[in-house]
């Protein structure tokens, strides 16, 4: 498979890393060491929902259990991000050393790879990489001579499922069932995987940390701000000359991430992907951060020439197609809120119609199951809110014309 | 289906059960297996590998609903899935999709008469960046233009 293979510049995951450092550095050490380090770091969960790291391993490893796992979370299906498959395909190291020092931290023999079924080329350059290590004895058993350390790693394959991206439901889709989010508690750290403590990370999280134990916590959250600390990689994309992932300091304004993309004439950015918030002129100045405006990294660039309804008319579509359908909220509402969109398309809403629709939404956000339905209804909301200009009140009435 | 296919059948599902394990959660990876092979899962399989793994049918056919990969219908030898999410939208994939539609004479969804290809929309196929992209089978295609799209097709077996 030839993806276009360009330099990233980045400071802290595109940054040099020599194989297997992090590795030596901390065997040996005593877990508490890697867990203080980690929370002095500040490391916050990039798959979107920020939990921190050090909180979500210190409960994994002080739950009580011969059996634990670590799981990498590489479904990676939130429309416009992609900077998992360039980690996977061009940092793979990074990924699997991450994995390596959370099975040594929480104390896991196993770990999994849960690799998107869209991505089912990446799977033999990973098991490639894989098999080096092991031969390398960075996998396997005694790692690096160490004989109490022993440690695997191997990849599940899923079936294009966007829910199953949720940790509870991977590790349904793990064991054989379907994709269907559990209800929380007991949380995965306590029973997850067999019922086992698990830790389930996203593949960019995991592949941060092999730096912060080589370069230091504070080296780490030097970087970034007070409550987000770190960098982020984006997933650009969009309407911009250089679309491409980016690797940035949390606290960039969106404007400085337009400037960097060189997008020209931008009328929106939708945050976060389809489940993410979209921003018009007036919003340039935020800042990305789990303090501001909190992304897994997507960004998508609209210019003057798009029309943003048929945006969120897909995004909705997506939704209603993806939504798993266990729970009321999520399986009837995404498919109201589509149909309102449908409307206003047709020119047959009453404002007091799309009121109770934006009320549903927040029941939406409320009582879903899982963060499908909880976070579906914002493209929505946003979208209309930020954009009603152009789509409710661009003609008298409201009706909306093409 | 004749006997002999049906046993046949039988054999390979229990050497899958033997290299994945005799447990619930080796169910996806004899899917997949059996997906990749014959296109489709069919009654028979499905009843088999339930009789096998020790759940009830329902079970299996509930996980196959589920995953938009795996299904219970013959599909076309060539699966192509073009993505329609909105980098991809926003960037030609409607052009793509007529062009692919008129070259083989299909809509969407369906299947040439040949039986050699199966048209589908995928969601997001994390390519957004080099937009408009198809995959057929577990290859990728990307920054495509209606033209490319057809030759690919063209060269596909």
């Amino acid at each position: 498979m030839e993806i276009q293979k360009t330099i990233r510049k980045g400071s802290v995951i595109f940054s040099s890393y020599e194989k297997g450092s992090a590795i030596k550095k901390i065997i040996g050490l005593p877990r508490e060491d890697i867990l203080l380090e980690l929370k002095t770091s500040k490391l916050k969960g990039r798959g979107g929902a920020g939990f921190p790291v050090s909180t979500k391993w210190m409960l994994t490893a002080a739950a009580i259990e011969d059996e634990k796992y670590i799981v990498c979370n590489a479904d990676e299906g939130e429309p416009g991000t992609f900077k998992d498959r360039v980690l996977l395909t061009e940092y793979t190291e990074l990924a699997l050393e991450g994995m390596i020092i959370g099975g040594y931290t929480i104390g896991a023999k196993k770990g999994i790879i849960y690799l998107r079924g869209e991505y089912e080329y990446l799977m033999k350059p990973l098991q490639k990489k894989i098999e080096e290590y092991k031969n390398e004895n960075l996998l396997g058993k005694s790692i690096l001579g160490n004989e109490e350390f022993d440690f695997d790693i191997s990849i599940f394959l899923g079936h294009g499922s966007y829910v199953c991206g949720e940790e509870t439901a991977l590790i349904e889709s793990l064991e054989g069932h379907r994709g269907e989010a559990r209800n929380r508690p007991p949380y995965p750290v306590n029973q997850g995987f067999m019922n086992k403590p698990t830790a389930v990370n996203n593949v960019e999280t995991l592949a941060t940390i092999p730096h912060i134990i080589t370069k230091g916590a504070e080296w780490f959250a030097q970087f970034g701000t007070d409550k987000s600390s770190g960098t982020k990689l984006l997933s650009i994309s969009g309407d911009c000359e250089k679309p491409g992932v980016y690797e940035l300091p949390w606290g960039t304004t969106i404007k400085e991430v337009l400037e960097l993309a060189g997008a020209k004439n931008t009328k929106a950015v939708q945050v976060g992907g389809a489940s993410g918030i979209c921003l018009n002129k007036t919003q340039f100045d935020r800042k990305l951060g789990y303090e501001d405006a909190g992304t897994g990294g997507s960004i998508i660039i609209f210019d003057e020439s798009r029309d943003m309804l048929q945006v969120l008319k897909n995004f909705m579509e997506f939704f209603v197609e993806e939504s798993c359908g266990q729970c009321t909220p999520c399986r009837i509402g995404n498919v109201k809120l589509l149909e309102g969109v449908k409307m206003i398309e047709n020119g047959d809403f009453t404002f007091r119609y799309l009121e109770k629709l934006k009320e549903l939404a927040g029941t939406m956000q409320v009582a879903s199951k899982c963060g499908l339905g909880q976070s579906s209804p914002n493209p929505f909301l946003s979208i209309l809110e930020n954009f009603k200009d152009e789509i409710l009140n661009s003609v008298p009435g409201g009706n909306y014309e093409r | 289906m004749l006997i002999e296919e049906k046993s046949s059948l039988v054999r390979e599902i229990e050497e899958f059960v033997k290299l994945y394990g005799k447990k619930r959660s080796s169910l996806l990876p004899i899917l997949h297996e059996l997906q990749n092979k014959y296109r489709y899962i069919s009654d028979f399989a499905q009843q088999e590998i339930a009789r096998q793994l020790g759940i009830h049918p329902v079970e299996v056919y509930g996980v196959i609903s589920f995953y938009s990969f795996l299904n219970t219908e013959p599909k076309g030898r060539n699966l192509v899935r073009i993505c329609q999410s909105v980098t991809c939208d926003m960037h030609g994939k409607e052009n793509i999709v007529k062009a692919i539609e008129r070259e083989l004479g299909v809509e969407i969804g369906g299947t040439t008469k040949d039986n050699k290809f199966t048209v589908e929309y995928a969601n997001c196929l994390g390519l957004c960046d080099q937009g408009p992209a198809m995959a057929v089978n577990d290859r990728v295609y990307f920054n495509l233009t209606p033209e490319k799209a057809v030759k690919i097709l063209n060269e596909a077996k």
